[in-house]
């Protein structure tokens, strides 16, 4: 048998059309290590969900050779027979039931459908030595903590006889102890004769466990470098990242001339109420008339909680700090109040909170400012129907017409009438997040234009990406976000990926 | 496009706003036949519209709710509660008239907002809020008719909300000419408001139906309206329930359609998260449409009460449930965002037009329930399936 547990030997990837994985090689070695690593949309999820079956055998191309066999996966439990476990980032565990029905949901042990509870508790609590969990097996899940959790997850995988371990961004969520318990973990599975994948995001963890790293970028593999030779480090690692040109897909601003500070935030901190967690240290940002900031920063780094609660939106955030814009200092308790100090939030997730999938363009786009359109209180109907038309024309929208629901609608289709909405209400700020999130490249050409021509009009934007690319093709002063921190300040002139990247997985 | 391939586009394009009105013309056609044209006589389709009265109103109310993506169940004998309210301070406090009615009204709209407040403020499910008050206004309904059981009103003016019409000027070969003057005008205005909307969409250079097609709504709408004022004036003319039910119509289906809040409505019913990101206060609006419905639902225990001319126990039983299925038969859906105040009234039409239909013919009660369930399945197969369709 060959020295490899897995291997993963041309595999592609589409979908409708566009390589998420385009030959992918991927060779993991029984008993190490091996740490998976890339940007946001570089492919790691994808080529996990393809060896997981997640991604069934035949809608992909390639072989997945697993301790010397062809595998052909149709669902994931066929995955979970062969002795493959995932640990995804988000956590599968059932909050309102106790640590050893958590442990045993789907797998109980019974006769003839009743529960042998005391068994159950009794083989439970084997578990969670294993894991090296000293709990009570009858807590209730959601009175754990998030590090706790995670080893509940692994325990459960544990449980099913398995022989490679999956770890999605396992210490994303985790603050530095619980992370640090999770690599010795890893490492005592590995005395056992357990593999392990890890993607991570945190270089140093990568350095301080991977016996081996696979690079992957833009749905290719760039390299494996192994430990035992010194290739690991975080400039290796960087270089094979990022190591793409931005070629001319962000169209140029010739004229740039910037005015006063229009929005400061200073001494800015959250903590949520809910989670029991600093998501927000301390934070200063500045924006200036005429000029696009740009957040970078990978997932969970706090963007989208930073622009959500500068937008009066807290959630169950409790904030702190100022908020001055436009000169005057401020304090919204609704997002009512920072429209009408001139601040706009197009979303990242348009479906889920940004658009009104079961109204029509029209209804959609007028919705943020309908004063604009109504005398007391009686909307004028021509005035609306001219308004979106005339959005639907100036933001190119294809669609038939201004009666079509936006469900229906392409995604870059649907993000045109998200921006559309917004411009209506006409701010001086625009914050955009993940604007081009999920849509084509036309399209996304389409948004870097418009995005620029508002900035000539005299806007402000605060754009919040997970692709570099973007963030340095259209930014003219970039902050870097890291657990809710500001890791950094770069102008556009001196910033480039790796000094990004470098910021961004302190 | 010729006339005909514009008419099929239109019908088909609009077959979710049409169907309802072509299955009411399809039941009443089905009754009229097995009736012998019993069911259409003046005094039948009087009757038929009076009795829908009291749950068209809470059919409008609710049907909002659900819009919102909420339920009330405590409509039912809040009304019946509310009307011996009603009967008490007329017939043993000694109110006049003119007093109880906006009393009752205030009162409804308070209790609504009080709902409203367990709902959005304190983020109780309304399913569970409302329920908490169908118990609650039971027990008072219970309380406050408890000692003599049934309360007769002896009010003229009060009793004519329910039983009594708008008065005649003068009988024009046995027609009312007062009713038959309010349906003229009421088909002046349709005519000269659509004219009037087509020019206005003209001069925006808007995308308008063309003249024969146009001519042909006119026609057709101010037809069927002259048709039911025909009707109506050959027995004793509009009654005030009707007169009240139109007035409720025309005000909520405005503000529905035509105004911010009536939009903001939709949105949050369509998404509470978008509307909230949209600077719309949601919690607002909730308490709005819960303070709106405890209002409809006043003035349906006021019609009520005034048809029966007496309070009872037991008034308000299963009105909530009834308004509900008229709001669904109308279109309404649960998913949120979606429904209409036109829809909701003939849902109520159409469940009101069954029951008085099988009742002339002598449809026994238990059959008479199964019927109005199917209708109720198939008008939510037919939303469901047109909206797939559309999708």
């Amino acid at each position: 048998m060959s020295e490899y547990i897995l291997e993963m030997d041309q595999i592609t990837k589409e979908f409708s059309g566009v390589k998420a994985l385009h030959n992918v090689n991927f060779k993991v070695k029984k008993g190490e290590i091996h740490c998976l690593v890339g940007e946001n949309g570089a492919g790691k999820s994808t080529l996990m969900k393809v060896l997981s079956g997640v991604y069934p055998y035949g809608t992909y191309e390639g072989n997945i050779i697993f301790e010397g066999n062809i595998q052909q996966f149709t669902k994931i439990n066929d995955s979970v027979d062969t002795g493959i476990a995932i640990i995804y980032q988000e956590l599968a565990l059932f909050p309102d039931l106790s640590v050893y029905e958590n442990l045993f949901v789907g797998n109980e042990i019974q006769s003839k459908g009743v529960v042998d509870w005391s068994e159950t508790i009794q083989a439970s609590k084997k578990m969670l030595e294993k894991v090296n969990l000293n709990i009570n097996p009858e807590t209730m899940v959601k009175d754990l903590g998030v590090g706790q959790q995670q080893l509940i997850e692994i325990a459960k995988a544990l449980s099913k006889d398995v022989k490679l371990l999956i770890l999605d961004e396992p210490t994303a969520a985790l603050n530095e102890d619980d992370s640090e318990n999770l690599l010795k973990l890893l490492r005592e599975l590995k005395k056992q004769g357990i593999t392990s994948i890890m993607i991570s995001h945190k270089l140093k963890e990568v350095i301080a466990i991977a016996d081996n790293a696979t690079v992957l970028r833009d749905g290719n593999t760039i390299c494996t470098l192994d430990a035992s030779k010194g290739e690991v480090t975080e400039n290796a690692i960087i270089k094979n990242m990022v190591g793409r040109e931005i070629s001319d897909i962000y169209p140029k601003r010739d004229k740039k001339n910037f005015g006063d500070k229009i929005l400061e935030v200073s001494n800015w901190s959250a903590y949520d109420t809910q989670i029991g967690k600093q998501i927000l240290k301390n934070i200063n940002v500045n924006v200036r008339k005429g000029e696009i900031v740009g957040i970078a920063g990978l997932m969970g780094a706090g963007r989208t909680e930073l622009a959500q609660s500068i937008f009066g939106n807290p959630k169950s955030y409790k904030v702190e700090g100022t908020l001055i814009v436009d000169g005057v200092e401020r304090k919204f308790r609704h997002t009512s109040d920072a429209i009408k100090a001139g601040i706009a939030y197009v979303t990242e997730d348009r479906k889920g909170d940004g658009l009104f999938l079961a109204q029509d363009i029209k209804d959609n786009i007028s919705i943020g400012n309908l004063k604009e359109i109504a005398v007391s209180g009686v909307i004028n109907e021509n005035e609306e129907i001219k308004v979106a038309n005339e959005y639907k024309k100036d933001l190119t929208i294809k669609a038939p017409s201004i009666e079509q629901l936006v469900g229906n609608l392409s995604g870059g289709n649907q993000q045109k009438v998200s921006l559309g909405k917004w411009l209506f209400v006409k701010p001086n700020i625009l914050i955009l997040d993940e604007p081009t999130r999920g849509i084509d490249v036309g399209a996304k050409f389409e948004i870097y234009t418009i995005m620029n021509s508002l900035i000539e009009e005299g806007m402000s934007i605060i754009m919040i990406s997970s692709e570099l690319g973007e963030v340095l093709g259209m930014s003219d002063r970039i902050y870097v976000m890291a657990e809710g921190e500001i890791k950094g300040e770069l102008l556009a002139e001196e910033a480039n990926q790796e000094n990004i990247m470098q910021l961004a997985t302190q | 496009m010729s006339f005909f391939t514009e008419l099929k586009s239109l019908l088909k394009n609009n077959i979710r706003d049409y169907g309802m009105y072509i299955a009411l013309f399809v039941i009443m056609l089905i009754f009229t036949i097995l009736t012998d044209g019993l069911f259409l006589s003046s005094r039948n389709i009087s009757n038929l519209l009076d009795s829908a009265g009291y749950i068209a109103v809470l059919a409008v109310g609710v049907m909002i709710v659900i819009v919102i993506r909420h339920i009330d169940l405590s409509i039912g004998f809040l009304a019946g509660f509310l009307g011996a309210i009603a009967a008490i301070l007329l017939m043993e406090t000694g109110l006049p008239v003119y007093l109880v009615i906006p009393i009752i009204l205030i009162i409804g709209m308070i209790i609504g907002l009080s709902t409203g407040f367990l709902v959005a403020n304190l983020g109780i499910p309304s399913f569970v809020a409302t329920l908490a008050g169908w118990l609650i206004f039971r027990g008072a309904l219970l309380l406050v008719t408890g000692d003599s059981g049934t309360l007769i009103i002896q009010d003229e003016a009060f009793n004519a909300i329910g039983n009594g019409y708008i008065p005649s000027i003068a009988q024009i070969g046995g027609l009312h000419l007062l009713s038959l003057l309010v349906g003229l005008f009421g088909i002046l205005f349709f005519i000269y408001s659509s004219i009037s909307k087509r020019k206005k969409m003209k001069s925006y250079n808007f995308e308008v139906v063309s003249k024969p097609i146009f001519i042909l709504q006119l026609v057709f709408v101010s037809a069927i309206m002259g048709y039911i004022t025909w009707i109506l004036a050959g027995y004793n003319g509009l009654s005030w329930t009707l007169v009240i039910i139109l007035l409720v119509v025309i005000v909520y289906h405005f503000i529905t359609t035509k105004t911010v809040i009536g939009r903001h409505v939709y949105a949050v019913g369509s998404n509470p998260e978008a509307a909230h990101l949209s600077g719309i206060n949601v919690k607002k609006i909730t308490l709005l449409v819960f303070g709106s419905m405890g209002f409809l639902a006043a003035l349906s225990g006021i019609l009520f009460t005034s048809r029966l001319q007496a309070a009872t126990p037991t008034a308000g039983t299963l009105f909530e449930l009834d308004a509900i299925a008229a709001a669904y038969v109308g279109g309404v859906s649960s998913a949120g965002g979606v429904g209409k105040v036109t829809g909701a009234i003939i849902g109520a039409i159409v469940m009101a037009t069954l029951t008085n239909g099988m009742n002339l013919l002598g449809v026994g009660i238990s059959y008479q329930y199964m019927i109005r369930g199917g209708v109720l399945v198939l008008a939510v197969i037919f939303d469901v399936m047109t909206r797939k369709r559309a999708a």
